[in-house]
């Protein structure tokens, strides 16, 4: 997928410049460009060096997991199916909190192991209630601090670049209530499908 | 609005403050565990480096071309009627499905008008609160090899259009 978007993009660029006459724009653009990408991507590095630092020592410190624990009865509340004490809910809390602190890397193998417990819980090919509540709450984003875009926006010289902190926190817990939501709506949704074909 | 900015100015150094005061209080070694942190932070930016190159170049090409414009031109109208910029539309459409194409459109936008334009602002904010989901839902399912995954996608889709939909809303009413 990721390919053909890639790819078609220059491909209907480089076409559209022929008959548009504005193949000089484009010549000039490919090596301006990746020029500034490489900019913009040394540019990033104060920024991620001095978050994910920051957020070793928090790790260290436990400041985390005192966090995770904090929404450990909410994600009870979220996942019904899961064992009272299973070791899937620390999972889910890690990751959950790595999300919210815009740590995607450490987010992503905490995420890995809590499907691939959810699915020993499960064992089925069908995504169980657990996973489905588990990615509405991953695709929704979670993020309240989005490392990257100040990171981008200082690159730009932005005149604050950490202004968008509170727009982006808003939106997300409109968006991941929304996800909670439509997952709960979907799953009654399909369970009244089945008592009805049974 | 005043609210929103003091927030957005306070909440990093605030967290900052209670890591260090914490960790200090437990006598962890703060400095080295910082350095030790940081240089995963450097390999990451060097990762970030040939995605972005490869992402912003392709846009570009698409953008100077005229394409981009061409293409807003034509649906603007249309969006205008629902209130809906058309300028952020490729990236909202893009955003869903692949994470390093919608981070290299997004600089693409801050850097064409500006971070603190109304653009440059919707871009960041549509960015930051919604993640690729079709890329992790092929990640997670893929991993424990999960043939048929329900209703999760639509939830996730559905997900992302309200995402967009209140970025837009929620830019427009602070920064106006």
């Amino acid at each position: 997928m990721v390919n053909i978007i890639w790819a078609s993009m220059a491909i209907i660029g480089i076409i559209y410049a022929m008959f548009n006459g504005t193949m000089g724009e484009v010549n000039e653009a490919i090596i301006e460009s990746a020029q500034s990408a490489v900019t913009l991507s040394l540019g990033l590095i104060s920024v991620l060096v001095f978050w994910i630092g920051i957020m070793k020592i928090a790790e260290k410190a436990n400041i985390l997991k005192a966090i995770a624990n904090l929404s450990k009865p909410m994600i009870r509340r979220l996942f019904p199916d899961i064992p009272k004490d299973d070791p899937v809910i620390g999972y889910i809390m890690s990751n959950v909190t790595a999300n919210v602190f815009g740590l995607g890397n450490a987010a992503t193998p905490m995420g890995l192991k809590a499907m691939k417990r959810m699915k020993e819980l499960s064992k089925s090919a069908t995504a169980s209630r657990s996973m489905i509540t588990f990615m509405a709450l991953n695709t929704s984003g979670l993020t309240l601090i989005p490392t990257t875009v100040i990171a981008i926006r200082m690159q730009y010289g932005s005149v604050s670049p950490t202004e968008i902190v509170g727009t982006t926190i808003i939106t997300t817990v409109i968006s991941t209530m929304s996800a909670i939501l439509l997952d709960r709506l979907f799953f009654h949704i399909d369970r009244m499908k089945n008592n009805r074909s049974k | 609005m005043g609210v929103f900015t003091t927030i957005s100015t306070w909440i990093i150094p605030c967290f900052l403050l209670i890591v260090l005061l914490t960790a200090t209080y437990q006598r962890l070694p703060t400095y080295e565990l910082f350095v030790e942190g940081g240089k995963e932070g450097v390999q990451m930016a060097f990762s970030l480096l040939p995605f972005l190159v490869g992402m912003i170049v392709s846009i570009t090409i698409l953008r100077s071309s005229g394409a981009i414009d061409a293409f807003i031109g034509l649906i603007s109208p249309v969006l205008a009627f629902f209130g809906f910029p058309a300028d952020i539309l490729p990236l909202a459409l893009i955003r869903p499905i692949s994470g390093t194409a919608s981070l290299g459109m997004t600089s693409e936008m801050i850097m064409t008008h500006g971070p603190d334009s109304f653009l440059g602002r919707l871009a960041s904010t549509m960015q930051g609160s919604t993640d690729t989901t079709l890329y992790v839902l092929t990640i997670y399912f893929g991993s424990v090899q999960i043939k048929r995954m329900k209703y999760a996608l639509k939830v996730g889709l559905l997900t992302d259009i309200i995402g967009i939909i209140t970025s837009i809303i929620v830019v427009t009413l602070i920064f106006g």
